[in-house]
């Protein structure tokens, strides 16, 4: 393992201190380090709170600041937070109208929120992510995993309660989001986690793991590494048929390509313009994209592609200011 | 039997068993992350091991008695474990504190108290036995120490590993080994074998004292 440590355990710690220090004027450490909350919190409207395993990076810390999310609960490295972390935040950032949980599906994660709900006081709603379409049969999973279109429905809930729309819009808004959100995720390697030392997974120059999830969890298929556009064809067609589309022309769509940590912008722009080929295939236009490392697996290489629909009034949420770490316009 | 079966526990010998545990755990680390990255994400081994270091800087100064200790442990487990494990096994240990109440910690009642520990996993977990988790260890040890009888400890250690064992050709249906599909098959699951571990444990640390 080759890494810029210290201690192992320090990691975390000296990483949360950084950020917070360089952008003090956006965010700040809460009592403990048990959350990341607005420099200057506003109870007057609706807290978004999200939360979550840390190696994911900027989400969900570097999403915090006007227009997006009011507070974040760092876990530990691929491990969910714990209740008493959620607990704090809500205490530091709540105000009268509320507060709505944005939570990843994962077993863990919604266990930890789900207990710090059943301890907490005032309003509280949650909306849980599930956007990968690589997990197939839901039956008989834990559901579908909350991945990068986490972040779309944070950037629309948080311009929506910006507005001082209500608890319940907020909800409704982040369950309609996630619903017409999908993604799918490619690893062209696997990622080391720092206090296990070594990758997760083993694999081969020349092979690649479709629908790989955020946590370097095996996907379901190992399969020999494709063009770049054989690629992309198979991911947006599964995400479009996924979508389900009445019609085709549907549309328009946001378009996030998003890179697990170790894949350059080179590569990621290219993956773009081979699904935003794909897309218009079927039909979809693009009205906004966004390329770039937010939803990251540690060192892995490899990029999801979401495919976000959206109409007028979901785009003017897109478009409204936002001023965090790691996305401002 | 019936002496033995009423004999209350000592606040002492339940956090002996309670060292031997954590013990159990650390020792363990390194092979339960080796499964969990087999079939999950690879931090089962380290969460717990930072769980129970919890539990062990607490234990020595707690004058807690059995209900109390519970609690403590599953507040413990909860506040530091994260992930699903956390949840799970703080659930497991807080309902058996409740379950326990004010009545002294004595062999007849541990049936009642694992019962009630399991039922809280169940329902924090969305989950029952056969579904690849630490279930599968927990529900039959229930079956053998309800049953009572000679030897309850090695045969109790005997239903753990059992139970772990017979995880390997079961595909998972909750968490995140679920995402895997068939290819969990085959390998056995970590929640599973850090339940026999703690069995294993307990049993041997009540062995050696007078009092079950």
């Amino acid at each position: 393992m080759k890494k810029f440590v210290n201690n192992v355990d320090d990691m975390l710690a000296e990483s949360l201190s950084g950020f917070a220090a360089i952008h003090g004027d956006i965010v700040a450490l809460g009592e403990g380090n048990l959350f990341v909350r607005r420099a200057m919190p506003d109870k007057s409207k609706v807290a978004v709170i999200s939360g979550g395993g840390s190696g994911h990076e900027p989400l969900h810390a570097g999403f915090i600041g006007t227009g997006m999310l009011d507070a974040a609960c760092p876990g530990h490295v691929f491990t969910s937070p714990t209740p008493d972390q959620m607990l704090a935040a809500i205490n530091a950032v709540a105000g009268d109208p509320g507060v709505l949980l944005i939570v990843k599906n994962y077993a863990g994660d919604r266990m930890n929120f789900e207990m710090a709900v059943e301890m907490a006081e005032g309003k509280i709603a949650t909306v849980v992510t599930d956007d990968d379409v690589a997990v197939e049969n839901s039956t008989y999973t834990t559901g579908r995993r909350g991945v990068a279109g986490t972040m779309i429905v944070e950037k629309m809930v948080g311009a929506l309660a910006e507005t001082r729309a209500s608890l319940e819009d907020c909800r409704l808004l982040g369950v309609e989001v996630n619903a017409r959100t999908r993604s799918m995720g490619v690893a062209l390697t696997s990622c080391t986690v720092p206090a296990a030392g070594r990758p997760t997974f083993d694999i081969d120059d020349t092979e690649m793991e479709m629908g790989v999830g955020i946590h370097g969890e095996p996907g379901r298929r190992r399969v020999p590494l494709g063009t770049a556009r054989s690629i992309a064809e198979e991911m947006i067609s599964t995400i479009v048929a996924d979508l389900k589309l009445a019609e085709k022309g549907q549309g328009p769509a946001i378009l996030l390509v998003n890179g697990f940590g170790a894949t350059p912008l080179l590569e990621l722009y290219l993956m773009a313009e081979m699904a935003r080929a794909e897309l218009a295939r079927h039909g979809i236009t693009i009205a906004r994209g966004l390329v770039g490392n937010y939803v990251t697996s540690l060192d892995m290489a490899g990029c999801s592609l979401t495919v976000s629909m959206v109409d007028d009034r979901l785009l003017r949420l897109w478009d409204a200011p936002v001023h965090t770490a790691a996305l401002h316009w | 039997m019936t002496d033995t079966a009423s004999t209350p526990l000592s606040t002492d010998a339940l956090k002996a068993a309670v060292r031997a545990m954590a013990v159990a755990i650390i020792d363990h680390t390194e092979e339960l992350s080796r499964l969990d990255q087999a079939i999950g994400d690879g931090d089962h081994g380290l969460n717990m091991k930072r769980g129970f270091e919890a539990i062990l800087a607490k234990l020595d100064g707690s004058a807690d008695a059995p209900p109390a200790l519970l609690k403590s442990i599953g507040t413990t487990l909860v506040m530091t474990v994260g992930g699903a494990s956390g949840p799970l096994y703080g659930s497991l240990a807080l309902a058996m504190g409740k379950a326990l109440g004010d009545q002294p910690l004595t062999l007849a009642c541990a049936a009642d108290l694992l019962d009630a520990g399991i039922q809280s996993v169940m329902s924090r977990g969305r989950s029952q036995a056969g579904e690849k988790t630490m279930l599968d260890t927990l529900v039959p040890v229930l079956a053998v120490v309800r049953a009572g009888g000679a030897d309850l400890g090695d045969r109790v250690k005997a239903a753990a590993a059992a139970g772990a064992a017979a995880t390997v050709p079961l595909r998972a249906s909750k968490g995140r080994a679920s995402f895997l599909g068939e290819r969990s098959i085959g390998h056995m699951d970590p929640g599973a074998r850090s339940s026999q571990l703690l069995i294993e444990a307990l049993c041997d640390a009540l062995s050696k004292d007078p009092a079950p």
